[in-house]
């Protein structure tokens, strides 16, 4: 486990850019950001969120329309890409197809006007280190994907960047080889020790690599922080949303105390284990107060709740506040979605509403097992909400 | 590269002689070889057969012959013997590779850049730049080929615009053209005819292979300290190999046997070997010589047909 400084230290740090190609939309719009010596820090979003402009800001391949971006206190606003000490992995590769492995990764060493004896030697510890030594002679064509990769990564690797960039570094790969891969790519970018900032449309990459992510939409941060940061406490219903699989639910606050909260919904009502003034969560930045009958959002997490068939015990009587019938609802099972490890519950609620409920299968065979059309409650516990602004 | 002429069966039959079957697919790609079988195999072998056989007035005579119990193949094979010692024809044979070369670097040298800004170009304005290209097809190759009669002859503009500028002063020098001031029928008016009519052949594949290439090649070059210029050598170049072996091919061959050309524009000082042909088959009525300097010419084109055949074969596997 990589743990993340808190505040850290500027090593890469991004002004306030932004990049206005024209035409009504800004593809990225107001953007700081530092980033530490070491870090895997990724920035994640959907298709058209601005992340990919932002790397190719970095790599040198756009010139931000303002702002500043300042690598280890040099500013590479006027340096060109072939003058930046900056290295990246493109998207399906961009590996030279009339080159053969060795000299690809040899291409950046020899642009440095190295001899001819310290280039070959860095080539080969790289396909040592990537675990390519027999494929020099091969061309890109002649190699797997997931080869393919290694030789990108190699030849990013070679001319030790300060900064490397990863743009999503393993979408070409299928599941099984993206997992494998994901865990080795963090090894060796760990070995190496450089700086790292990757992109990628895929919350499970970004989770399992980065130290720390970036959640884009529409051109601006939403929320920074290190993966369980941004699973548990997202800050805003986009995170929440585009993060896993989230049940949100919209209610009314009708109490709210610092050390509990009760929010009134459609279908139940949510005793929430801490209060709702001045938590940053709930409007993305700014602290609020709460002020009864303000409408808010509660999230929940699918795995965060139980299904069972009989009404469960009351989950904290001793609670103050606490009153029968909270953090629990009934409804009848729709859906049911089997996924191996785990098997997902669709309820829906009186009120038509659709309930995720995640169980895991601990047992190979279940007695009485809940089927279609079969009554249920679902019911959670005082920490599994996250309270948003609606 | 959807311009080019694929030689030999795609990968059909292999060694075991088996008919192939008459479906839809085999009638399709069975008529142009029964095509080329019949308008230019068979002819050539005519050609070949009357280019080793003996005149006898005006028939010849059988190769064959039964004569009193004695099978006789009889080849003559004094036209090539000939064709190898006269001296003429060795020049004229060199004389059209070397004004086939010439044009193919011209056209290679206006041609690539000229593709290079084309497939580049912003892809609203790419039709009309290939339209342009094509323009020059909508009139007679003839008439196009003999407006520069107009053009570089005496009192022709572009004529004018040359001594103008003093550029017969240089052409008199290097020898392209004869007098001051006199650019018809020169090695330089047969060039200029013969580049300005193979240009689009240069220009067309190389567009196609040019605006294939990924461009993110050079990002990456770039990423890894290419500047620009360098990486237009170390990459763009080399992957447009497959193009550049097509454009010269398609430039190259037919240069080598032009007759039009240089009879329009060219000059005592250019003998080609398409204009000894045409002598030699309605001047001297010689036909069986004409048909010799024929077949060495078709084997001329023919090698390096082959060799550009490996190439592309090559080309397409690298980028597969």
């Amino acid at each position: 486990m990589r743990t993340p400084a808190a505040t850290p230290a500027a090593y890469l740090q991004i002004d306030d850019v932004v990049k206005d190609f024209g035409g009504g939309a800004v593809a990225v719009n107001h953007v700081s950001l530092k980033i530490a010596r070491g870090e895997i820090f990724a920035l994640l979003g959907a298709s058209g969120c601005g992340k990919t402009t932002l790397l190719r800001m970095l790599a040198g391949f756009e010139v931000p329309t303002s702002g500043r971006i300042v690598l280890n206190g040099q500013d590479l606003g006027a340096m060109a890409p072939y003058q930046r000490p900056i290295n990246m992995m493109f998207q399906n590769y961009a590996l030279f197809p009339h080159l053969t492995v060795w000299d690809n990764i040899a291409f950046g060493l020899r642009r440095d006007g190295l001899p001819k004896d310290r280039v070959a030697e860095k080539v080969e510890a790289m396909l040592k280190l990537v675990q390519l030594g027999k494929f020099g002679k091969r061309k890109p064509h002649q190699l797997s994907g997931g080869q393919q990769q290694r030789v990108a990564l190699a030849r990013s690797l070679a001319k030790q960047p300060q900064l490397l960039l990863l743009d999503e570094p393993l979408g070409a790969l299928d599941k099984k080889l993206r997992e494998e891969t994901q865990i080795e790519l963090v090894n060796i970018i760990e070995q190496v020790g450089v700086t790292c900032v990757m992109v990628t449309h895929d919350q499970e990459e970004a989770m399992t690599m980065a130290t720390r992510i970036a959640v884009m939409s529409e051109g601006r941060i939403v929320q920074v922080g290190a993966p369980s940061e941004i699973y548990e406490t997202p800050a805003t219903r986009y995170v929440a949303d585009f993060i896993g699989n989230v049940n949100l639910m919209d209610g009314s606050l009708t109490t709210d105390f610092p050390d509990h909260a009760i929010i009134t919904c459609t279908d139940c009502t949510h005793y929430v284990g801490h209060g709702i003034t001045g938590i940053t969560g709930i409007s993305g930045t700014t602290e609020i107060t709460g002020v009864d009958g303000m409408n808010v959002s509660v999230a929940m997490r699918p795995e965060k709740l139980r299904l069972t068939r009989e009404r469960p015990q009351d989950m904290q009587p001793d609670e103050k506040g606490w009153a029968a019938g909270h953090n629990q609802v009934r409804g009848t099972v729709k859906d049911m979605s089997y996924f191996g490890s785990f098997t997902v519950y669709h309820l829906q609620l009186p009120s038509g509403q659709m309930l995720r409920i995640s169980e895991s299968n601990t047992e190979r065979h279940r007695d009485n097992p809940l089927t279609w059309n079969d009554t249920a409650w679902a019911s959670w516990s005082p920490s599994a909400q996250v309270v948003l602004a609606a | 590269m959807g311009l080019l002429v694929t030689v030999g069966p795609s990968g059909a039959g292999g060694m075991k002689l088996n008919l192939p079957k008459l479906t839809g697919r085999n009638a399709v790609v069975g008529i142009p070889y029964f095509w080329l079988l019949l308008f230019f195999l068979l002819p050539f072998f005519i050609v070949l057969r009357i280019s080793v056989a003996e005149m006898e007035t005006v028939t010849f005579k059988d190769l064959l012959t039964y004569v009193d119990g004695s099978l006789q193949l009889k080849i003559k094979l004094s036209n090539y013997l000939f064709i190898a010692q006269d001296a003429l024809y060795f020049k004229t044979y060199l004389n059209s590779l070397m004004y086939a070369a010439v044009t193919t670097v011209l056209c290679l040298s206006i041609g690539y850049p000229f593709a290079y800004f084309m497939a580049r170009a912003k892809a609203t304005t790419q039709p009309l730049l290939l339209m342009l290209v094509m323009l020059p097809f909508w009139t007679s190759f003839l008439l196009r080929v003999y407006a520069w009669k107009g053009l570089l002859g005496d009192g022709g503009w572009v004529a004018n615009v040359l001594i103008a500028v003093g550029a017969d002063h240089l052409l008199l020098f290097t020898g392209l053209i004869a007098a001051e001031g006199k650019f018809m029928n020169t090695p330089f008016s047969l060039i200029i005819g013969m580049v300005y009519t193979y240009l689009p052949f240069m220009i067309l594949p190389l567009y196609a292979n040019l605006a294939k290439m990924d461009l993110r090649l050079l990002e990456a070059a770039a990423d890894l300290g290419c500047p620009p210029w360098l990486a237009f050598w170390k990459i763009t170049v080399p992957l447009s190999k497959a193009g550049i072996i097509a454009g010269s091919m398609l430039v190259f061959i037919p240069c080598i046997g032009e007759f039009v050309i240089p009879e329009l524009l060219g000059g005592p000082q250019t003998l080609m070997i398409g204009r000894v042909l045409w002598d030699e088959f309605f001047s001297n009525n010689d036909w069986p010589m004409a048909s010799s300097v024929a077949v060495v010419m078709v084997l001329l084109i023919l090698v390096p047909l082959a060799i550009f055949n490996k190439y592309q074969a090559q080309a397409t596997e690298v980028r597969r």
